[in-house]
């Protein structure tokens, strides 16, 4: 118990002195049976799925910066398995179910809040979609429901639901085991649990190239802190995941975007689930700490840069002020934006790449944290069994070949 | 805000515009001659850089037509911009060439 209510007063009283890092900070070895690149919650989850349920340990996870800093700590903590199609449906429904089982499985709290989330409905067309999404979600085994305005009144007081409302609110679906967790806590969850099975979380080591046999298969690779061996190589680095192929030889059918996010000013309690205006794209909760965590559309024009601008800032921010009339003199405490990897079918590519050796988990584009333990389960039965995870067979590369898309633009919930 | 200079109409805001992501694109053909890696290739894979990308934006608030810009992705600098019929410039260091 390293942290139990004891060890917190005691310390409290030794003006903390007393903690231990929670993961080791290893020097890198020459080879490892298997090498993760991306210490973001993908990466460790990966790492930490590879040992428990494969008893593969010699593993490191190369981050260039420090874990968890990238994607993993810039998303809006939304987590979901509102999808449309079965093959999306059955992935982010098990990752759903992982995150209920999260806290047990690491013995850390990653507080997974099943607070719902609700989808509204501001036309009569978006009320068609409502119930044909909910039927679809009822058939795949998700959980959901329709709610009435008056409904969605009681349960969201300080939405304006007037008739006369800039974005009239006709109807909404909700799926009540959806909510949020603290991100931090799955990186460092994962992190620390990967640990104790003896995976070596190397941070400030970029990969800089990768090392080729002659019949092209990986066999290692080069990094700021020199080279490292390995026949196994999984790539988990979202918006960064061209770079890496460029780098191997091939090339992705992804484009990076800017995806901007808000946190205001912590309020009293105010709202107690996820709200999704499909209209506006803006999407909105609150934090335990009373920060209304808000997040919005993409700069629609590749970026690398980890910030957005203010086109989008104005539309989200407005469309928050118009929908939750109180909001509009709360003023924002942090602005920010990831680098999200968008695929033109807005769904995931796991599994081969083009490259013997080299694995892929990426295309997440603006959902990848809720799914980081299907990711990390996905990537690691790969690595382990060169075979695809059963959950992985439908979002292989190869469907920009076969033409067999699953095009979740509309369950993505933002606009690409 | 970026500031783009449409060639025709000269600097305007970026809420002018819209990107329609990498140029320089060129359709593979003839259609029955192209097996399915070729096309699927064709029609999804990106380059992506992280540095100069040569793209097409459309001016849709404005003249309504559409030209190449050469944009850093990283600092978002727009290095230059030139009509849809102009050859590529030569791509900065750090940048893919199309």
């Amino acid at each position: 118990m390293r942290y139990s209510a004891w060890n917190v007063f005691k310390e409290g009283l030794r003006g903390q002195r007393g903690w231990k890092p929670a993961w080791r900070s290893p020097n890198p070895q020459s080879s490892y049976d298997a090498i993760v690149i991306g210490g973001g919650g993908h990466g460790l989850a990966t790492a930490y799925y590879l040992a428990k349920s494969f008893g593969i340990t010699r593993v490191a996870v190369l981050e260039k910066s420090w874990i968890g800093g990238g994607n993993s700590g810039r998303n809006t903590t939304a987590i979901r398995s509102n999808y449309y199609y079965r093959a999306s449906a059955r992935m982010y429904e098990h990752s759903l179910k992982l995150y209920e089982g999260l806290s047990k499985e690491l013995n850390y709290n990653v507080m997974f809040s099943q607070r719902g989330m609700i989808s509204l409905a501001h036309s009569i067309h978006d009320l068609e979609l409502v119930n044909r999404q909910m039927n679809a979600m009822r058939l795949n085994g998700v959980d959901a429901e329709t709610l009435s305005t008056a409904e969605i009144g009681r349960r969201v007081p300080i939405l304006d639901i007037s008739p006369d409302a800039r974005f009239p609110v006709l109807g909404g679906l909700i799926q009540k085991r959806a909510g949020t967790a603290r991100h931090d806590a799955v990186v460092w969850g994962y992190a620390r649990a990967a640990d104790a099975l003896g995976v070596d979380i190397i941070q400030n080591c970029e990969v800089t190239g990768f090392q080729r046999s002659p019949d092209g298969a990986v066999t290692g690779v080069e990094t700021s802190r020199g080279p490292i061996g390995s026949r196994k190589i999984g790539v988990a680095v979202a918006g960064h995941s061209s770079r890496l192929a460029e780098m191997a030889g091939f090339r992705l059918p992804i484009t990076s975007y800017a995806l901007q996010a808000f946190v205001s000013e912590p309020l009293k309690p105010v709202l107690d689930t996820v709200v999704l205006s499909p209209a506006t794209g803006v999407y909105m909760s609150q934090s335990d700490k009373g920060g209304l965590v808000i997040g919005g559309g993409l700069d629609l024009y590749p970026s690398y840069a980890q910030r957005g601008n203010m086109p989008v800032m104005l539309n989200v921010l407005g469309a928050v002020a118009a929908q939750y009339p109180s909001l509009g003199r709360v003023r924002l405490l942090r602005h920010w934006a990831g680098v999200v990897d968008v695929v033109p079918d807005s769904s995931p590519i796991i599994g081969a790449s083009p490259v013997p050796g080299l694995f892929l988990d990426c295309g997440w584009g603006t959902g990848g944290f809720k799914a980081i333990p299907v990711g990390g389960t996905m990537l690691a039965h790969q690595l382990a069994t060169l075979t695809p995870h059963p959950l992985a067979e439908p979002f292989s590369l190869d469907r920009f070949t076969t033409g067999a898309l699953i095009d979740e633009a509309a369950g993505s919930g933002i606009a690409h | 805000m970026l500031q783009i200079p449409c060639p025709w109409c000269g600097p305007r805001d970026e809420l002018e515009f819209r990107c329609g992501g990498q140029s320089h694109i060129i359709r593979p053909g003839p259609p029955e001659a192209i097996d399915d890696v070729t096309w699927g290739k064709y029609l999804s894979e990106k380059i992506n850089p992280r540095g100069e990308h040569l793209e097409r934006w459309q001016h849709n608030a404005g003249c309504r037509r559409w030209f190449n810009v050469a944009r850093d992705t990283a600092t978002h600098r727009i290095r230059v911009t030139y009509h849809m019929v102009e050859a590529a410039p030569a791509i900065l260091p750090g940048g893919v060439a199309p």
